[in-house]
């Protein structure tokens, strides 16, 4: 294996350009068995043995992964490599889509999430989702985050849901830019503000799990920078799943990657493993930017 | 020629113009190496050499069929002797020259009257030749200036787009100008009305027994134009449908869109769609000789009186006339609030129905709302179910079991049969058509202000 520097934008490159390309990497590689380390000690979710099919096509094959208590799990691939789909499946997201069939073993402390007697009202308030395309109500900001609070009944009186609503904005950092307009729309924001407020209001039911799917990607440099660092803050009482297509951004955020490929999981290490000694030659050729 | 024949004939030219302008241009290509060489694409140099050939020559047959009969008659008229003095006089005349010219008079015409057709017949032959020949020159000259200015340098497509949106400017404006016409007339004939009948009377009278004495000594010779009755009667029969339609078509839409499954919805949403093409004339007998009577048994089982024609079968059965607007449009905005709304409540842990009443409504409410506007204009403007079931007493009542009469109603009854069009009894008709206009006008006036408040906008 190549050893491999991380530059300052996370971005590896492969010391010796050469021996890579002696390889050939393509989409008909064998994937394997995954390698590196898909289960914790101190696992908050666990997944076991996950097949997904929509209809008659199989998008996820036997994926097993833990994700630990208070981390951020990174997911990486190419588009279309099931990441999504499998980050859907741990809050059942998935239900809403028909002819998808999920199959496998899933634990939320020990809880199943699938399973006829599981009630996916109340998980969904224990996994929070964030959304790729900022997705605000079309309510006030004040609605927007007492969304939540109100139709699980956790505050029972004024005072108490505007405190909610406060620590939510507060938590999010976007107290400071919207504390004088709460009940302006929550669709007047820009960008980068409704996909906090989409977090804050999912921080507002105190879930014990937070899904991010690809929060970003619709946000300019500085309001991902400042979601990134929000989502550091955040691991502090929650545990966070993400889905990104920036490498750098997985590398920057997570304390453990998730290589995803045709809806194989390749490889799962700490990140700085994947990124700077990936174990996977699919990984490596991923990272290294030579597809995807 | 005919005019008919004419018409055909200057579509064969434009035709042609259009197959000579694009053939021509395309030839010009050939000849250049190709289309880009041309200032516009081939079709628009045939649009525009059928513009040229067509357009004003059509204007041209349009204003002199507005002008040739009064020109036509102004000619006849004034060779004639002994002219009456009355305007209806000239009309009876010139309706007797008419008829002797067209050889279907009856009995034996003056010796003047035969002249005077005679002189018609004339002037209309000529007429014809005329119009003709000058439409012929100026589509043929105009097609054939066109085709001697043509150039690959000419911009035909700008010249053709500005046509273009003259000719849709002007149907826009047709439109509008239809409705300030239709306004302006009925103004007018309400004004006239008015002249009788004072406003006030007409607006906060409470009789309504629109009956006008033809002599002077006859019984029952004085009238009573006192609209309040119809208005509360409108109000009760759409009041009652609305209060059918919207939670039954509400609440099929949400159903439709939110629940029902795919295979479902295929087949519930059109059969649903039936309901609005069935004729106002079958709900109205299925009011009046199936609801009606239920309404009076079911009634007179709990010990009330209710009249055979009563506001609230009418009002029940338009109810279910209009179901469908509801249902049809609300099903439409559902269906229209993204996906990602649904998934976002989702993901907070609401259950279906919270994100259908919290979510999905409100952000759809806007199109629900103009769905249930466009069904209360519906409900107003009824006449047929309600002329059926509810009757023609101008009753002031609260009691939905009672016979009410509405506005159109009585604007049907006052213009039906022969009348006389400057009684105050046919001009009530347009007064009460004023009326009803203004009050949807608000109507929607409101409601447009209330939606612009309360939308919830998604984006």
């Amino acid at each position: 294996m190549n050893t491999m520097t991380l530059d300052a934008t996370g971005y590896s490159e492969p010391a010796n350009p050469q021996t890579v390309e002696k390889k050939t990497v393509d989409s008909q590689t064998k994937v394997g068995e995954t390698v590196g380390a898909p289960f914790c000690d101190n696992a908050k979710l666990k997944m076991r043995n996950v097949n997904v099919f929509y209809s008659e096509t199989q998008a996820i094959h036997d994926v097993s992964l833990d994700i630990g208590r208070n981390e951020v799990v990174a997911m990486i691939g190419p588009s279309g490599c099931g990441k999504s789909t499998f980050l859907r499946c741990l809050n059942r997201m998935n239900d809403t889509i028909d002819g998808c069939r999920v199959e496998g073993d899933f634990t939320l402390d020990g809880d199943p999430i699938y399973g006829p007697k599981v009630d996916v009202v109340p998980l969904r308030a224990r996994v929070g989702m964030v959304f790729q395309k900022p997705n605000p109500f079309p309510k006030s900001i004040y609605e927007n985050v007492a969304y939540g609070p109100k139709i699980h009944g956790i505050a029972s009186r004024r005072a108490e849901l505007d405190e909610i609503v406060e620590n939510s904005l507060r938590r999010a950092g976007l107290w400071n830019e919207v504390k004088d307009r709460l009940d302006k729309p929550g669709t007047g924001l820009s960008g980068g503000q409704q996909q906090r407020l989409c977090i804050a209001r999912a921080i507002a039911v105190s879930p014990e799990v937070i899904l991010m799917d690809e929060p970003c990607s619709a946000l300019d440099p500085i309001a991902t920078a400042r979601i990134e660092e929000l989502i550091d803050e955040l691991r502090e009482n929650y545990t966070i799943a993400i889905v990104t297509h920036s490498m750098q951004q997985a590398a920057r955020v997570s304390q453990r990657t998730a290589y995803f490929h045709l809806g194989h999981l390749v490889e799962v290490n700490d990140t700085e493993t994947v990124f700077t000694n990936p174990q996977h030659e699919l990984t490596e050729a991923y990272i290294t930017g030579r597809f995807g | 020629m005919q005019t008919p024949t004419l018409f055909a004939l200057l579509l064969l030219l434009v035709l042609i113009a259009y197959g000579t302008g694009f053939s021509r241009a395309a030839a010009a290509a050939r000849g250049r190496g190709g289309m880009r060489k041309l200032a516009a694409l081939p079709s628009y140099y045939g649009t525009h050499t059928a513009l040229w050939c067509g357009l004003p020559a059509l204007l041209l047959l349009a204003v002199w069929l507005m002008f040739d009969e009064p020109i036509i008659r102004a000619l006849v008229m004034n060779g004639i002797a002994d002219m009456p003095d009355t305007m209806a006089g000239r009309d009876l005349l010139y309706a007797q020259i008419q008829n002797q010219a067209a050889g279907n008079f009856f009995g034996e015409a003056t010796p003047q009257v035969k002249e005077a057709a005679e002189r018609l017949t004339h002037l209309r032959g000529g007429a014809q030749l005329l119009q003709t020949a000058m439409v012929l020159i100026l589509s043929l000259g105009l097609g054939a200036f066109a085709m001697l200015r043509f150039s690959p340098k000419l911009r035909a497509r700008e010249k053709v787009e500005k046509v273009f949106r003259v000719i849709l400017i002007g149907c826009a404006s047709a439109a509008i100008l239809t409705t300030v016409g239709i306004l302006l007339s009925v103004l007018f004939e309400s004004l006239r009305f008015f002249q009788s009948v004072p406003v006030t009377e007409f607006l906060f009278g409470l009789q309504w027994s629109p009956q006008m004495a033809l002599r002077a000594d006859q019984v029952g010779s004085s009238g009573a134009f006192g609209a309040v009755p119809l208005f509360t009667g409108t109000l009760m029969v759409s009041a009652i449908a609305m209060f059918v339609a919207v939670p039954v078509g509400l609440m099929s839409a949400i159903y439709l869109a939110e629940y029902a499954g795919k295979r479902l919805r295929a087949v519930a949403k059109p059969v649903l769609e039936v309901l609005a093409g069935v004729p106002t004339v079958v709900y109205g007998f299925f009011a009046a000789l199936t609801v009606a009577p239920f309404v009076r048994e079911a009634a007179a089982a709990v010990g009330l009186q209710a009249s055979s024609e009563s506001a609230l079968a009418a009002g029940l059965v338009m109810g279910v006339m209009i179901i469908p607007f509801v249902s049809s449009l609300s099903d439409d905005v559902i269906n229209a609030v993204p996906q990602s709304m649904r998934d976002g409540a989702l993901g907070l842990g609401s259950t279906h129905s919270e994100t259908v009443r919290k979510v999905v409504i409100p952000a759809a409410l806007p199109g629900i709302v103009g769905g249930v506007l466009l069904a209360v204009s519906r409900a107003i403007g009824e006449t047929m179910i309600v002329v059926m079931a509810a009757g023609l007493a101008a009753n002031l009542t609260a009691n939905p079991l009672d016979s009410v009469t509405t506005v159109t109603v009585q604007i049907v009854t006052l213009l039906v049969g022969d009348q006389e069009f400057d009684s105050p009894k046919t001009l009530a008709a347009f007064a009460l058509g004023l009326m009803l206009f203004v009050s949807t006008l608000i109507l929607n006036f409101i409601a447009l202000h209330v939606v612009k408040k309360y939308r919830e906008q998604y984006d």
